[in-house]
């Protein structure tokens, strides 16, 4: 009962929160939502015990991400939204395409089967604690994807590094 | 996870046992670390002044030792003052972020064996979660201003901090290598087979790097761009008065705190001492924690603050390569003993 009570705060929590990050019009208040949304997400991954989750949802979102996009906004310097022009002119249009996409994932959901249950079940998860169950799987039985997403943020990294540096030359 | 298990079963009389402990721990360790701000801002005028010369605060009290009350007196009844074109919600909100930041990490610091709010698994992944946090405060702060020079504070401590982040938890990386654990009870427990019960021998590195990083978060001198006097007024509060500045101040010595203690607990051996003192368990904490907090002032009174490059130079390619150097090391040793 206390479970699902939590479940439900944070479900309906995130939803408002998500909607209220859109509308804002100033990006520094629908950061700090953003912000508060972040922190709903990390609390769901803790009733998941997944504690390790959370704080990394927590230092990598809240921590280094948003603060990111709070340093491009302060120095852009937008007090208030700019406005500019609609890019696609009838909304009905819009409204109708959305609600043919929700009619989509409301009929797929009837054919949504739960997987079968692998080793790492909830006991298991709590005896080993969540951060070294994730390590040991991810260090074995999916190195191979691991060593390729590495790559891929090297590849990104030196990609920034190149741009960075040709500005300052020229 | 013992908090959200017990609070799954409500009802049961041990549910309710469990609220009112940690009830009751909550408001110890709250007192007694205010108290600690309280009279760190004391011994730090105190020993700056011996450094320089001079005897510090005298007039309130035998040798001024009432001095931080009649501060606190004084914050608390200044007019508070809000900058007309100011951002007012945003305003409002950014010292109670900064003050929040720091005061959550208190919950997972083990005092002495057994004596911890909230004994979670990955109790140092939650100190790094709320430090990144505290940085908000301080950005917010100097955007709501609407001040150049508030906002020019609240930048520098932005970038400041993003990039000593890095340094301060990889420098920890070697320290969860070692115990294989992120619990920091379990931290304190795994150090009391090495030399004089402490990481402080086998992770020299990560202990050096940690202490520079911790500074530079903390954002205390040489590092104290962020609220360099001669050049930005105050940094990112100048605009704050009264009890909303006074909020600023209890962040910045809590976090001071909050990071001595992981430096104790991280290297330094927790609560265990070379002999055991009767009846006053957390007594070796405290000793090094004061300790810690001396070195803090002591750095203030005898280094002139950083040149900005020389910051950024210094967090970016000093400290994070030696951090990740120490990784190296630490898990080549593990494989080879």
């Amino acid at each position: 009962m206390m479970a699902e009570g939590i479940f439900i705060y944070l479900a309906a929590a995130i939803v408002i929160l998500s909607v209220l990050v859109i509308t804002r019009s100033n990006p520094v208040h629908s950061m700090i939502t953003m912000l508060v949304l972040f922190f709903h997400i990390a609390a769901l991954y803790v009733t998941l015990n997944a504690e390790f989750l959370a704080a990394i949802q927590v230092i990598v979102y809240a921590g280094a991400i948003l603060v990111l996009f709070l340093f491009v906004v302060l120095l852009l310097n937008l007090k208030e939204e700019m406005v500019a022009r609609r890019y696609i002119g009838p909304w009905p249009l819009g409204v109708l395409a959305a609600l043919g996409l929700l009619v989509v994932i409301v009929l797929s959901l009837k054919s949504f089967i739960p997987g079968p249950s692998g080793v790492f079940t909830t006991e298991v998860v709590r005896a080993e604690t969540n951060t070294k169950v994730l390590g040991q799987i991810l260090f074995t039985e999916y190195l191979y994807p691991f060593e390729v997403v590495s790559m891929i943020l090297l590849v990104a990294i030196i990609g920034a590094i190149v741009l960075a540096k040709k500005r300052l030359r020229n | 996870m013992n908090f959200l298990e017990a609070a799954m079963q409500p009802g049961s009389v041990d549910f309710l046992y469990n609220i009112a402990i940690i009830v009751i721990k909550i408001l110890v360790v709250f007192g007694v670390i205010m108290l600690h701000v309280a009279y760190a801002t004391y011994f730090e005028r105190k020993t700056i002044g011996h450094m320089q010369v001079r005897l510090g605060p005298m007039r309130v009290g035998p040798h001024g030792l009432l001095q931080p009350i009649a501060d606190g007196i004084k914050l608390f009844f200044k007019e508070d003052i809000i900058p007309a074109q100011s951002d007012k919600p945003v305003f409002f909100v950014a010292p109670v972020i900064s003050l929040v930041a720091a005061l959550t990490s208190l919950a997972v610091i083990p005092f002495f064996d057994g004596f911890v709010i909230a004994d979670i698994n990955v109790g140092l992944l939650f100190v790094l979660a709320m430090s990144s946090l505290g940085s908000y405060g301080i950005i917010l702060a100097g955007w709501s201003s609407n001040s150049k020079y508030s906002f020019l504070g609240g930048l520098r401590s932005a970038a400041q901090i993003i990039s000593y982040e890095i340094a301060m938890g990889l420098s920890l990386v070697g320290v969860m290598m070692l115990s294989g654990s992120m619990n920091l009870t379990e931290i304190v427990k795994a150090q009391e087979h090495y030399p004089l019960g402490m990481f402080l021998f086998p992770q020299l590195i990560a202990c050096f790097v940690y202490t520079i990083s911790v500074i530079a978060e903390t954002n205390r001198a040489p590092f104290d761009l962020p609220e360099a006097e001669s050049e930005l007024v105050a940094g990112y509060f100048v605009e704050y008065s009264g009890m909303r500045y006074g909020l600023f101040f209890i962040a910045e010595y809590t976090a001071m705190i909050i990071m001595a203690s992981i430096g104790i607990v991280c290297f330094l051996g927790g609560w265990n001492g070379p002999f055991e003192i009767p009846y006053v368990p957390f007594a070796w904490f405290f000793l090094k924690l004061y300790l810690l907090i001396f070195v803090y002032y002591w750095i203030r009174a005898t280094l002139p603050r950083y040149r900005y490059d020389h910051l950024m130079d210094l967090g970016w390619k000093v400290l994070i390569p030696l951090a990740l150097l120490n990784i190296v090391v630490t898990g080549i040793v593990k494989v080879l003993l």
